[in-house]
């Protein structure tokens, strides 16, 4: 066929061949990635899905840091078995705001994409420092030193700056009183009015039970928010999707 | 296999390419081959018709078979649901001290619940129920708001000193020593007559002065005797069985911060038949009154 032996051009011809390989990648990108952009059925609107707490985002920072991605995921699959045992399967908009998500792959221990709320702020310390003395089987290591870290909210303006800059919808006013935001939400005593109604459903608490923000205050405060920002008694899944 | 002779050069001809006077012999492609290759294409296209796949302007094409993972997972929770119902039905109809003499519902309350208990219970209570420092132990006969079938109904259902259910069970001890309520010379007192009643090694005269200081701080909840109150969740402190630790440092702890065991309200997150199941198993593992 004549037309297949012009594939004798692209064969002699490097730059032309990059330039045709990049035009095939493209095609293929364009048809399996931007649809998911647009299409209804793979974007669903969710409501209760809010951003981060200043306090709830350090928190993050420092489960990524500590690598607990690598032995917890955080998404529950849509199998029976598993909604049985974590609750209702992860919704696509439930980590819309985590830049990474931190949907994991492996889980040495059990999912958290709803640990929020499921134990109390004492669990949470009590394991934290040593997994094994609530739960004997565990091999989970010791995580006592995040009591003993206190933290400043020195860059949480920055912090906020740049998740704003990849999409999450930060208002000037929430970057302005992220450092009072911050303080508060580790402190029941504290006039936290103003957090609520930046952060709908903030849970404020010393959740280290110390005085003072520690490393132990903002990764308990962000696990005890995961999972629990979407009311699942008033949510009713498409079966589209 | 007979093994088919190789052509000649002359007779399937060259693809042209040559290098280093090395040529390539334009064979065709083996008949299996190129028959599986065609096959793929046309599984690929019947593929994408059957299941949702293609991407139109709003929605993406549902296929003809009309897959959907949500479906699958509610059809298939629905059919664990219909099977368990009409045992749950009368699990819930059931008086709840009946439960164990019923042999139908003492089964399945031991296999549910006993599901139920690993999944949402034994992270802090363990996973044979003998607790850990700070988490009660179910399988001994101390219970600190009872142990009847009833009232460990209503533990589970509302839970212990939690802020989302108004009918949780609630008590605070004070925080003698951080609220400055005792002198710390008293505080040691009391510690050494706690020692004394629970049958511990002690310093008989700094336990007789504790004795006052227990009568008149702590024996409104737990008794002039220390043997406690359930109606409070106040412990018994004569039993020589301990939530937080019986030895001086943490009696003298407890007493200076005081303690706030909580649990959380399972009617928001359990069912009432996984409630009364979980309700039935714990109360089954000994201690049950």
């Amino acid at each position: 066929m004549a037309f297949l032996d012009k594939h004798a051009i692209l064969e002699k011809n490097a730059s032309l061949l990059m330039v045709g390989s990049l035009l095939v990648v493209s095609i293929g990108g364009i048809v399996e990635i931007a649809p998911l952009f647009y299409l209804e059925n793979t974007i669903e609107k969710v409501e209760g899905v809010r951003p981060y707490t200043p306090l709830e985002l350090t928190g993050r920072d420092i489960y990524i840091r500590e690598g607990c991605y690598v032995c917890h995921s955080q998404m529950i699959r849509p199998m029976r078995d598993e909604v049985e045992r974590y609750g209702h399967y992860s919704l696509a908009a439930e980590s819309m705001y985590d830049h990474p998500f931190q949907w994991g792959s492996k889980r040495t221990g059990p999912d958290l994409a709803r640990v929020g709320g499921r134990y109390s702020d004492e669990w949470h310390v009590d394991h934290l420092t040593d997994p094994q003395s609530v739960v004997p089987e565990s091999v989970m290591p010791k995580y006592g030193f995040l009591s003993n870290r206190l933290i400043e909210p020195t860059y949480i303006e920055d912090l906020l700056s740049t998740h704003r800059m990849v999409g999450v919808p930060y208002s000037s006013e929430m970057i302005e009183a992220a450092k009072a935001d911050f303080v508060a939400q580790a402190d029941p005593n504290s006039d936290y009015d103003g957090l609520q109604e930046r952060y709908p459903g903030a849970k404020v608490s010393n959740y280290d039970g110390a005085p003072g923000v520690t490393e132990m205050d903002a990764l308990i405060a962000y696990l005890q928010v995961l999972g629990t920002m979407v009311d699942f008694s008033t949510f009713t899944p498409d079966a589209s999707r | 296999m007979t093994k088919r002779p190789v052509k000649a050069k002359e007779e399937v001809g060259t693809t042209g390419h040559s290098w280093d006077g090395i040529e390539e012999l334009n064979n065709p492609l083996p008949r299996w081959w190129l028959w599986t290759f065609y096959a793929c294409i046309v599984w690929a296209l019947l593929y994408t018709i059957a299941y949702p796949a293609w991407p139109g302007l709003t929605k993406a094409t549902p296929g003809l078979l009309g897959h959907s993972t949500r479906a699958d997972v509610a059809a298939e929770i629905g059919r664990f649901e219909a099977a368990n119902a009409p045992i749950e039905a009368k699990l819930v109809a059931a008086d709840l001290t009946a439960i164990s003499a019923d042999p139908e519902l003492a089964n399945y309350t031991q296999n549910a619940g006993g599901a139920v208990f690993r999944t949402w219970c034994a992270q802090c209570h363990g996973s044979g129920a003998a607790g850990a420092v700070g988490y009660p132990n179910l399988l001994d006969n101390d219970w600190l708001w009872g142990g009847g079938i009833e009232d460990i109904h209503l533990t589970v259902t509302h839970g212990i000193r939690n802020n989302e259910d108004g009918d949780a069970r609630y008590s605070q001890m004070p925080a003698f020593g951080t609220d400055e309520l005792l002198e710390p010379a008293q505080i040691d007192a009391v510690v050494q007559h706690v020692m004394a009643i629970s049958g511990q090694e002690h310093d008989a005269a700094l336990a007789t002065e504790g004795a006052t200081v227990f009568a008149e701080n702590c024996a409104a909840c737990h008794l002039e005797d220390g043997t406690g109150d359930r109606a409070q969740g106040a412990p018994n402190l004569t039993d020589a069985i301990w939530l937080y630790g019986g030895d001086v440092a943490s009696l003298t702890q407890t007493v200076n911060n005081a303690r706030f065991g909580v649990m959380p309200n399972w009617s928001t997150r359990l069912s009432e038949a996984e409630i009364r199941a979980v309700a039935s198993y714990v109360h089954g593992l000994g201690g049950g009154e």
